[in-house]
C-alpha cells in the first residue's frame, strides 16, 4: 500500500525531450545511410556530408534560435528577412562606403541588427503581450522591406578582406577523397561550419546546465505554472527572442560569408526550413519540449533529403518540396505515435 | 516566540471584472500557528493567498511580513520573502523532471547542478515517502504524485510563512497523515501555515486559529477551541443550522392523476461495464436513489440506462413504450438528461462563456446548423443564471473563472434547459461546499415537485436519505435491495449493503 509501483518501464526514465531526439537520430542515421548504401556516388565521400554543413550552416544557427523561441512556446518568423536585411547592409557596407569597409565592423552591424530585432520583437512579445506570430510577422515585412531600401539591386562583394574571409577554408585530414581523374581532393568546410557547432555547444550548454535555459523550458510548458514557481515568465520571454534574433545576426553573417552576396530575395523561406528542422529534431510547437542537439539533426536531415531527392534524378525543386513536405508528416506522425504509446505505456 | 505576529494583513481589497472578490479583508498569521482559512467555495480564500504572493496585484491594503510593510509583486518576490506555497491547482511543470519542478525558480544559482539537484531531490521523496524518482518527467506522475511533489517543494524552502492550499483534495488518508506530521514539525520551528481545506475533520486535527471568510469579507478570526463544528458551518454560510435540517418536509410530492405513470422502466438491463443484468422503474415526480459503496456500481448503473456504456442487453420503455438507447443521444431525444461524475474532465469547456456552456447540450440538440439568436441564448442564460443562483460577474464571463461549486450549478442549468423528464445526476455535489450542496439538494426537490422525476447519486448517505424517497442499494455491481418510506434510515442502508448482517 505506501510503495505504489512504478509504471511504464523505459518510458518512465525517458523524458519527451529525450525521446523525440532518439527519434531523430535515428531516422537520420538510417536516412543517410541507405542513401550510401544505394544511391551510393557522391554519397560515399565525406566531402558530400561536410558540403551539407556548408550549406547549412546558417540554418543551423537559425534553427537553434528558432528552437530556443519554440521551446518556450513562441514563434519567430522574422528570421529569414533578417538574414537577408544582415547580407545586404554588410554588403553595402564593405563594397560602398569610401574606401571599403572593415570586415570586423561588419561582423558588429551583423550582430547589432540581429539584436536589435529581437529586443524590439522581444520587448513587444513578452511585455506588450502581443502574439509572437503577428510581432514577428510585422518584423520579416519590416526585414525585407528595409533590405529593398538599403539596396534595391542583388550584387556581389567585391572587398578583397572579405573575400579572403570567405574563401577561407578548413582542412580535415584523412577524409579527402579522388577524382576520377585520380587526383586527391583533401576534404573542407568553411569557417561558419566552426561558428555553426560552436553555437550547437553553447546553445547545448545554456539549455542544459542554466538557469536561464531551464527557464525556457518551464515557460513553455505551463507558463502560468513556471510564475507561480518563481520564475520571472516575461524575462524569460524576453530574452528567448533576444536570443533568436542574435542567432539571426550571426546565422546572417554566416550566409553572407557563404554566399559574399546581398540581394533582397536572400533566404526567401528561411524561417520556414528553421521551424521544420526543429519540429523534425523534436521541437514542439505547443513548447516546453526540444532540444538542439536535435535541431541540428534536424538540419542534417531537412539537407540530406534534399541532396537525396536531387541524386535520384528528381531535381526539380517542387519535388524537393513534395519530399520536405511528406518528411515532415512522417516525423510529425512518428513523434505522436511514440508520445501515445508512451501515454498508453505509463497509464496501463 | 509564541505570540510572535509573523504575517499580517489589513484592508485587503480585490476586485475582478463584475467581482468584489476580497473586501477589506484582514488576516493575521503569529510564527508557530497552523491557521485555517476557512469559507465556501468562491468565498475568496484561494484570492487571499494569491494576492499574498503576488500573483494577483491587489487594489487597496497593506501587507506587513515580520513587522515591516512589504511589496510584493511576483510568486518569486513571495519566495525570496520567505513565503511558499503549495497553489489550490496544481502548478508545476509537466514537461519538466520531478527534481527540477521541486528546485526550478530557487535560489540564486545560474548554473544548474543536476546531480547535486537530483541528491536532494531523492533524499526529499525518500523522506516523505513519495513514489517517485528523481529523474523522472512530472506528466508521468499520478496527481497525488504531482500534488506531494508540489508540497515537498514548498516545505523544502527555508521558509517563515507557509501556505497550503487544498493540498489534501487528492491525497489519501496516509498521505494526509504524513503532511499532518510535517506540519507539526515546521510548526515546531516557528513557521506559520495557513492552511486551507473543505474537511472540517482536518481542520480540527490539525489547527489552532480558524479565519472564516464569506462572500470576500472576513467573518471573523477564531480560536479553535471557541468554535464547535457547528457554528463553524454556520458561520461559513452566513445561516443557521436548521437551514441544514429537514427539507424534503418543506417541498410537496408531485401530486396529480400521472403521478403512478413510470417514465422510465428498464429490465434484465445489462452494460458491457460489467454490472449484473437490472431492474428499474422511476415515476413522474419520483426522486430516487442508487446507493452502495463506491464502486459498487452505481454509476454503471446509470451510464446503461444514459447509453454511455454500450448496452448488451435488456428492455427499455419510456412512459411505458419500449424504445431503443444506444447512445447518450437516443436518451436525449428520450428526454432523458445525464449529469455525469467526472465532469471536471469533459463536461466544462474552459474558456467558453457561461452562456455558452448553458446552451451547449440543447444545441447539439438543435444542430450546430441552426444556431439560436444572440436574445434567445441571453435569455436562456439569464433565466437559469437566476434560477439556480449561479455567482457569476455576467453571462459571458469564461467558466473557468467561476468556483467550482457554480460550474456545476452551470452544468446542471445545461441539462435542465433541455427540460428533461428525467434527470440523471452521478455526484452532482461532490467537491462543492455544503451551502452550494444545501442548494442543489433542494433544487432536485424543487423539480421533482414540478413533475420531473429524478435518479440522484452521492457518496454521502445522509444527503441520498435527504433526497430521495426511494433507495436502490448495490453491492459488488449488483442490485440488492430497494428501501423507501420507513426503511430509509442509515443503518437500514448499511444492513442491506452488508447483507443484513450488520450489527448496527
Ligand atoms: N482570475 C479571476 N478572474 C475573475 N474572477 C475570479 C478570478 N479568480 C477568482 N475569481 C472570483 O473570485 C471569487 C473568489 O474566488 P476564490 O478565491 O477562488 O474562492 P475560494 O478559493 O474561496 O473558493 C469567486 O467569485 C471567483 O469567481
Ligand atoms: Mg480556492
Amino acid at each position: 500500500m505506501d510503495k505504489k509501483k512504478l509504471k511504464g518501464g523505459i518510458f518512465n526514465r525517458i523524458s519527451d525531450t529525450n525521446l523525440l531526439l532518439c527519434i531523430t537520430i535515428v531516422i537520420f542515421l538510417i536516412m543517410y545511410i541507405s542513401a550510401i548504401v544505394f544511391l551510393g556516388g557522391g554519397f560515399k565521400k565525406p566531402q558530400m556530408f561536410f558540403n551539407i554543413l556548408n550549406n547549412e550552416a546558417p540554418l543551423i544557427i537559425t534553427a537553434c534560435g528558432m528552437s530556443i523561441v519554440m521551446i518556450s512556446g513562441g514563434i519567430d518568423i522574422s528570421i529569414g528577412g533578417v538574414v537577408a536585411l544582415v547580407s545586404m547592409s554588410c554588403a553595402v557596407y564593405l563594397d560602398k562606403t569610401p574606401g571599403g569597409g572593415n570586415v570586423w565592423v561588419s561582423m558588429l552591424i551583423a550582430l547589432a541588427i540581429g539584436l536589435l530585432f529581437g529586443i524590439v520583437q522581444g520587448y513587444l512579445v513578452a511585455y506588450c503581450e502581443i502574439q509572437p506570430f503577428i510581432v514577428t510577422l510585422a518584423g520579416m515585412f519590416f526585414a525585407r522591406g528595409m533590405t529593398t531600401i538599403v539596396n534595391t539591386d542583388p550584387f556581389n562583394v567585391e572587398n578583397s578582406a572579405f573575400r579572403k574571409l570567405k574563401d577561407t577554408r578548413i582542412t580535415i585530414p584523412k577524409m579527402g577523397s579522388y577524382t576520377k581523374k585520380g587526383l586527391y581532393q583533401a576534404a573542407h568546410i568553411e569557417i561558419g561550419v566552426v561558428v555553426a557547432i560552436a553555437i550547437v555547444v553553447v546553445l547545448f550548454l545554456v539549455l542544459r546546465y542554466t538557469k536561464l535555459g531551464r527557464s525556457f523550458y518551464a515557460v513553455g510548458g505551463n507558463p502560468q505554472s513556471a510564475l507561480m514557481l518563481g520564475i520571472n515568465v516575461k524575462r524569460t520571454k524576453f530574452l528567448s527572442h533576444v536570443i533568436c534574433g542574435l542567432m539571426a545576426g550571426i546565422g546572417g553573417y554566416v550566409y553572407f560569408l557563404h554566399v559574399g552576396s546581398g540581394a533582397p530575395s536572400h533566404a526567401t523561406g528561411m524561417e520556414m526550413n528553421a521551424i521544420a528542422s526543429s519540429i523534425i529534431g523534436g521541437t514542439m510547437l505547443t513548447g516546453g519540449v526540444g532540444n538542439i542537439i536535435g535541431t541540428l539533426f534536424g538540419v542534417l536531415s531537412l539537407s540530406s533529403i534534399q541532396n537525396i531527392v536531387s541524386s535520384a534524378g528528381l531535381g526539380q525543386a517542387w519535388w524537393t518540396g513534395i519530399t520536405i513536405g511528406g518528411m515532415l508528416c512522417l516525423f510529425l506522425l512518428i513523434q505522436s505515435i511514440v508520445m501515445w504509446a508512451k501515454k498508453r505505456s505509463l497509464k496501463a | 516566540m509564541d505570540e510572535y505576529r509573523l504575517l499580517e494583513m489589513r484592508g485587503i481589497e480585490k476586485t475582478f471584472p463584475g467581482v468584489r472578490a476580497l473586501q477589506n479583508v484582514d488576516f493575521s498569521l503569529n510564527a508557530g500557528e497552523i491557521h485555517a482559512l476557512m469559507g465556501e467555495n468562491g468565498a475568496g480564500k484561494s484570492t487571499l493567498i494569491k494576492v499574498l504572493t503576488g500573483v494577483y496585484s491587489k487594489d487597496a491594503g497593506t501587507i506587513r511580513l515580520d513587522g515591516k510593510e512589504v511589496k510584493i509583486h511576483s510568486p518569486q518576490d513571495a519566495q525570496n520573502a520567505g513565503i511558499s506555497t503549495v497553489y489550490q491547482e496544481i502548478t508545476l511543470c509537466p514537461n519538466l523532471s520531478v527534481a527540477e519542478n521541486m528546485f526550478i525558480g530557487r535560489g540564486n544559482g545560474k548554473i544548474t547542478n543536476w546531480k547535486e539537484m537530483n541528491d536532494r531531490a531523492k533524499t526529499l521523496l525518500e523522506r516523505l515517502d513519495i513514489p517517485a524518482k528523481a529523474t523522472q518527467q512530472l506528466a508521468n506522475c499520478s496527481i497525488a504524485v504531482q500534488q506531494m511533489v508540489a508540497i515537498a517543494r514548498a516545505i523544502d524552502m527555508e521558509c517563515k510563512v507557509l501556505i497550503l492550499d487544498e493540498p489534501t483534495s487528492s491525497l489519501d488518508e496516509q498521505e494526509v497523515e504524513k503532511l499532518f506530521g510535517l506540519m507539526r514539525d515546521l510548526k515546531a520551528m516557528g513557521v506559520g501555515i495557513i492552511f486551507v481545506t473543505h474537511f472540517l475533520d482536518q481542520v480540527y486535527e490539525v489547527c489552532d486559529k480558524i479565519t472564516v471568510l464569506r462572500d470576500g469579507q472576513l467573518v471573523g478570526e477564531y480560536e479553535i477551541r471557541d468554535l464547535p463544528r457547528v457554528q463553524l458551518v454556520a458561520k461559513m454560510l452566513g445561516k443557521e443550522m436548521d437551514d441544514l435540517s429537514d427539507i424534503k418536509g418543506e417541498h410537496e410530492a408531485y401530486h396529480s392523476p400521472d403521478a403512478d405513470m413510470k417514465i422510465f422502466e428498464a429490465e434484465k438491463l445489462q452494460s458491457n461495464a460489467g454490472i449484473k443484468p437490472f431492474n428499474f422503474h422511476i415515476q413522474k415526480g419520483e426522486v430516487n436513489g442508487f446507493t452502495g459503496l463506491l464502486g459498487s456500481g452505481r454509476s454503471e448503473c446509470v451510464r446503461a440506462i444514459f447509453g454511455a456504456d454500450r448496452v448488451i442487453g435488456g428492455k427499455v420503455k419510456v412512459k411505458g413504450k419500449e424504445v431503443k438507447i444506444h447512445k447518450p443521444k437516443d436518451a436525449m431525444k428520450n428526454g432523458i438528461a445525464y449529469l455525469p461524475e467526472d465532469r471536471k474532465v469533459d463536461g466544462i469547456i474552459g474558456d467558453l462563456s457561461v452562456r455558452e456552456n448553458i446552451i451547449l447540450a440543447l444545441q447539439v440538440m438543435k444542430g450546430f446548423f441552426k444556431p439560436f439568436t444572440k436574445a434567445q441564448a441571453y435569455a436562456f442564460a439569464d433565466e437559469y443564471i437566476k434560477k439556480l443562483n449561479i455567482k457569476t460577474a455576467s453571462a459571458d464571463t469564461p467558466i473557468k473563472s467561476l468556483s467550482g461549486g457554480n460550474q456545476q450549478k452551470v452544468i446542471l442549468a445545461r441539462w435542465l434547459l433541455m427540460h428533461p423528464e428525467y434527470l440523471i445526476l452521478d455526484e452532482p455535489t461532490r467537491g462543492i461546499d455544503v451551502g452550494t450542496k444545501v442548494d442543489i439538494q433542494k433544487l432536485v426537490l424543487e423539480l421533482a415537485s414540478g413533475g420531473m422525476s429524478i435518479t440522484f447519486i452521492s457518496s454521502e448517505t445522509d444527503e441520498m436519505l435527504r433526497t430521495c424517497s426511494r433507495l436502490i442499494v448495490m453491492r459488488d455491481r449488483k442490485v440488492v435491495g430497494e428501501l423507501s418510506g420507513d426503511d430509509l434510515t442509515q443503518s437500514m442502508i448499511m444492513s442491506t449493503i452488508a447483507g443484513g448482517e450488520s450489527d448496527e
